[in-house]
């Protein structure tokens, strides 16, 4: 016998299957603009990274060949006549002071010539979508605003942007002395804030008592993780960069090079980061104690073991993939972080490389950050690039963490 | 017996260095309010300066002498306005799809893409506010109506970086509500829809409110998107299309340049400062209890 429902309950179910449909699809799509704000960004920065660029020489290349004889393979001596010929000789005699012109090898003089007297300048850049969809335009443009350019398809992330440092010259500038920054600060952050953010984690979770101080402790962790990066810097300012300016600048070590600049220093940098990974190194290296069984604790009291040979020798070996993989992820906040070291004063245009702790210094994201602030386009493409440089190392660290992860789970 | 007497000095330095580390956080917050509050105590009795007006003032000039907080406040909740306008809905949705309609197969793909979503650092939201967001917002509206740098661009890229933490904090509590509640809806005979919104939401719905809360928070305290995208210079207007300077772009684009200590600028960013520490402090501490109201109620 067939159940015969009401109408109304009937119109009704109709309208309540209608709405359960429109409703998923809302909630799929919002999932789907989730991934496609991840793909417009990984667009956005690619395209940015490669394309067309309109490169203007001061002087043709071509018209200083020496009878017919290209630029490229003149001798040392005939390229310094070149030399001779278009620069003054004040700025001669100082490129000479710098670096005797006579005793250079054949492509470091080419390089000369090309950097004094050609000049290649770039007067416009197209992103990557123009450079393969719009390609008609492009050339169209160049010919009629810089007939004298030439059109070069580039990729902005390229040796020389990897091994030079910066430089005022879109074309010349890299991102070598901002890798090292990083490096420099992001190892300093890892040795002082793993040993204190791991040993606090075991005092919390294997020492401490429930009483009020602890709990303090706990809540306090919880909310110091919290606050907004840029509190960090203006501590950082406030104690790193000025309290101790004796230490963090190397002066009461005897560091009194031209490089160290009042405190704001690769020490003062990595001590900042340090204080403000610290609280995520602690939560995450918590968890990963509390995930060890505690069977394992009581068998190693059972046999006579003391608190710490417990902790050592069977609690942290189980924990330790969990802690790394925290760690690990700390890190990478650490290595993006751009606010804090902006406040305390991280320089933005040096073009040594950085040599020890109480050196100036920069950072792949502040690299971004000024490359970004300025207007001209070029610039915005060497930040893309360095972007893609970031990135690569973010994920990369990620997927280190990510296999730690799998490698270790039971 | 002569074990158990056995003096280990070594067991006592060890756990004298655990409990220095474990008492180590308490001291970088001392430092933090002492520090701040020391430099913000300076800027509030100096002279020229008065409580009121910093609190009350239409205008924030230093060289005039003018410090009043309340452009850089308004431009800070006109870009988390905006940045929780996309981030609410969007990430709630996605909690809820996550939660209550994909398969494990599907959530497995989508959570790591959200988590890469959190992972990338803010400058990188920063690069893409200025070059795709804000070009995007001037051709929609027209180039006269959008200014270059505008309020509108920076909060709605800051609604996509605080998307992932949103979702997976909302998800977090939608996944806690136990599987009993949900099946007696569906054995009354309620659809997945009227499930989720009429039993799993509510009950969820303080664990919601702390990842709303938490949300604002971070919208607050972010900086690198506004400090590139909402503009350089203090400006108290409620047009989200013109430039106007938040709290923490200010700090940074002071402390940035060339700043003398001991100078009165200098001591401002501190009151800006530790009024934002005060801020994001108290919210935290409000999503936090909410959440452990919420654990107590479950359990």
């Amino acid at each position: 016998m067939r159940l015969t429902l009401p109408p109304l309950f009937v119109i009704n179910l109709k309208r309540r299957h209608l709405l359960e449909r429109i409703w998923r699809v809302v909630f799929r799509s919002s999932t789907v603009i989730g991934i496609i704000f991840l793909s417009l960004l990984l667009y956005n920065i690619t395209n940015q990274s490669f394309g067309y660029v309109a490169e203007e020489t001061k002087i043709d290349p071509d018209s200083l060949s020496v009878n017919g004889v290209p630029l490229k393979q003149l001798t040392v001596l005939e390229l310094r006549d070149i030399l001779a010929k278009n620069i003054s000789s004040g700025r001669l005699r100082q490129l000479d002071r710098e670096n005797p012109l006579l005793k250079m090898s054949n492509t470091e003089i080419y390089n000369l010539v090309w950097a004094e007297v050609v000049k290649p300048e770039i007067k416009a850049s197209w992103s990557l979508y123009d450079s393969v969809f719009n390609k008609k335009k492009v050339f169209m443009e160049v010919a009629i605003k810089f007939p004298k350019a030439e059109l070069k398809f580039i990729s902005w992330i390229n040796p020389v942007f990897l091994s030079s440092s910066q430089s005022s010259d879109p074309l010349k500038a890299g991102i070598r002395t901002a890798i090292l920054g990083t490096l420099w600060t992001v190892f300093l952050t890892l040795i002082i804030a793993f040993p204190l953010g791991v040993g606090a984690a075991i005092y919390l979770e294997e020492y401490a008592d429930d009483n009020r101080i602890n709990r303090i402790i706990q809540t306090n962790i919880n909310n110091l993780a919290g606050v907004p990066s840029i509190i960090y810097g203006m501590l950082g300012l406030a104690i790193f960069v000025r309290a101790l300016e004796p230490i963090t600048s190397g002066t009461i070590f005897g560091f009194s090079t031209p490089q160290s600049a009042n405190g704001r220093t690769i020490l003062s940098a990595g001590l900042t980061l340090a204080v403000l990974v610290l609280p995520l190194i602690i939560i995450n290296a918590q968890e990963a104690i509390r995930s060890v069984s505690n069977s394992i604790r009581q068998a190693s009291y059972g046999i006579g073991a003391t608190k710490w040979q417990t902790v050592w020798s069977h609690v942290l070996p189980g924990a330790i993939p969990g802690i790394l993989t925290g760690s690990i992820l700390a890190i990478s906040r650490a290595i993006g972080e751009t606010a804090p070291l902006v406040v305390i004063g991280a320089a933005t245009y040096i073009t040594f490389d950085p040599n020890n702790i109480f050196s100036k210094f920069t950072s792949l994201p502040i690299q971004i950050y000024q490359w970004t602030a300025r207007p001209q386009a070029e610039f915005r493409n060497l930040a893309a690039a360095a972007i893609l440089v970031l990135l690569a190392i973010l994920l990369s660290l990620n997927g280190v963490a990510i296999y730690f992860r799998n490698r270790y789970r039971k | 017996m002569s074990l158990l007497k056995k003096r280990r000095i070594g067991e006592g330095l060890i756990q004298a260095f655990l409990y220095f580390c474990g008492i180590f956080s308490i001291f970088t917050t001392i430092g933090i309010v002492y520090e701040i509050g020391k430099e913000a105590l300076l800027f509030f009795f100096n002279p020229d300066v008065s409580i009121w007006k910093f609190l009350t003032g239409l205008k924030w000039q230093p060289q005039g002498g003018e410090f009043g907080i309340l452009p850089l406040v308004n431009a800070t909740l006109m870009t988390t306005f905006f940045a929780m306008l996309i981030a609410l809905p969007l990430g709630l949705s996605i909690a809820i799809y996550l939660s209550e309609y994909a398969s494990s197969r599907l959530r497995s793909i989508v959570k790591p893409v959200l988590e890469v979503l959190a992972g990338i650092p803010t400058v990188v939201y920063g690069y893409f506010a200025l070059s795709l967001m804000t070009p995007l917002l001037r051709k929609i509206f027209g180039d006269d109506v959008v200014n270059i740098y505008n309020t509108a661009s920076a909060g709605l890229v800051m609604g996509i970086l605080i998307l992932p933490l949103i979702s997976s904090m909302a998800e977090d509590a939608l996944t806690a509500i136990p599987l009993s509640l949900r099946e007696a809806a569906y054995g009354l005979g309620a659809t997945k829809l009227e499930t989720a919104l009429k039993v799993v939401l509510p009950a969820a719905l303080s664990g919601l409110a702390a990842a709303f809360i938490v949300g604002i928070s971070r919208a607050i305290g972010e900086t690198m998107i506004v400090a590139l995208a909402a503009g350089a210079g203090p400006n108290f207007t409620f047009n989200p299309f013109k430039g106007a300077e938040t709290m923490t772009g200010h700090i940074v684009r002071i402390s940035g340049g060339d700043i003398s200590y001991d100078s009165i600028d200098y001591n401002s960013l501190f009151a800006i400062g530790l009024l934002l520490f005060i801020i994001t402090l108290g919210l935290n501490i409000i999503s936090q209890r909410i959440v452990r109201r919420f654990r107590e109620i479950q359990e």
